[in-house]
């Protein structure tokens, strides 16, 4: 979705960096390998742009101006939690369930096609002010928790599972929230997804609470 | 042998000596760990200079040693260690992450690609950068 998205709109001096949070660069390689991009791609195995960003989950992206500047801060990339409703048995989605997925997805893309061509004048691209008042909270546990996940990595690179796999959980209480966290420390299942029993009674304990929180966009499901 | 994790990376550091929650480093492994150097009116980075604490509990500079641990807590940033003492991280609080954001000005990182190429973000300033994560799990 990104690839066309770039091709589409690379000359009018538009960029798609893609970060993979992943803390095994070969688990991120085929994926990459298949979607073959022109834009950049990159492998963030520490997570980096938690700590920096407060990136909470996956697919969320920044946008960032020519000179450098938030214009909207990490929120979820045209994702919808369509899989929440989804049969878990025969994976079939209800159809306005997957016309509201391709409706947050084209809300989005649309939004970033109307920010490239009217810059500060778009709509979606938020003031100082707006762009401020969206800024995920980074307070002091969570980057207490960010440092255990670091040192969490770096055990788990030694052999070290067990002590890793203490930080990594230490880590994912002080910072509950945080998806990246919980889903790279979680059991994968045999397609590499931290989509075992556990991430599913994960997801049921969110309740009313959204998966991907809303995103401030007009005609945003 | 001690490994030092940092905002600007890892380092090894062979003659380091962990007391406790102290981290006793030589001199100038401490300087090319944290970026502060000792100084007769205390720690300095740049033009900021940060007076030493009073009290033994709270040592930081033992002749050609630095306790960079303690030096960290006393910046107010968080220190996180593994069990043995071999790993310390020498983290960023949210005080100073979160003030970073309210800047607007988008934090800098270096990551490397595939080919293990590094990029910078501001590599691409002059044009709107959509930054967007995925992972493969």
């Amino acid at each position: 979705m990104w690839q066309a998205l770039y091709e589409e709109l690379e000359d009018r001096g538009f960029m798609v960096v893609a970060v993979a949070m992943d803390s095994r660069e070969e688990d991120a390689r085929p994926w990459i390998e298949v979607a073959h991009p022109t834009y950049v791609s990159l492998i963030d195995r520490e997570h980096r742009l938690a700590e920096l960003y407060g990136v909470v989950n996956v697919p969320q992206a920044i946008w960032i101006d020519e000179q450098g500047r938030i214009v909207r801060p990490a929120e979820a990339a045209g994702a919808y939690e369509g899989f929440r409703k989804m049969n878990r048995a025969t994976r079939e989605m209800p159809d306005d369930v997957a016309r509201t997925t391709a409706k947050a997805r084209d809300t989005y893309l649309d939004a970033i096609r109307d920010w490239v061509r009217r810059g500060a004048q778009s709509e979606h691209a938020f003031t100082a002010e707006q762009a401020r008042a969206h800024l995920p909270a980074l307070t002091d546990d969570v980057a207490r928790a960010q440092a255990m996940f670091r040192l969490g990595q770096f055990l788990l690179r030694r052999g070290r599972d067990e002590e890793a796999h203490r930080w990594l959980e230490e880590a994912s209480r002080l910072h509950p929230e945080s998806w990246c966290i919980w889903r790279q420390g979680a059991g994968k299942n045999e397609q590499g997804f931290a989509a075992l029993p556990d991430f599913w009674q994960r997801v049921d304990a969110l309740g009313d609470r959204r998966y991907y929180p809303h995103v401030d966009m007009r005609g945003m499901p | 042998m001690v490994t030092v994790l940092t905002e600007t990376g890892e380092r090894e550091v062979r003659d380091a000596r962990v007391d406790g929650d102290a981290l006793w480093l030589p001199v100038r492994d401490a300087e090319a760990a944290t970026g502060w150097e000792s100084r007769p009116e205390g720690f300095c980075r740049g033009d900021v200079c940060v007076p030493l604490p009073r009290g033994p509990e709270q040592e930081i500079l033992r002749g050609p040693s630095v306790n960079v641990a303690g030096l960290w807590r006393h910046l107010g940033q968080p220190v996180v260690k593994s069990a043995q003492g071999d790993a310390w991280v020498l983290a960023t609080s949210g005080r100073d992450r979160a003030a970073a954001l309210q800047s607007l000005q988008a934090p800098d990182f270096t990551l490397p690609d595939l080919a293990g190429r590094a990029h910078s973000l501001s590599d691409y300033r002059g044009r709107k950068v959509l930054l967007v994560t995925w992972a493969s799990w």
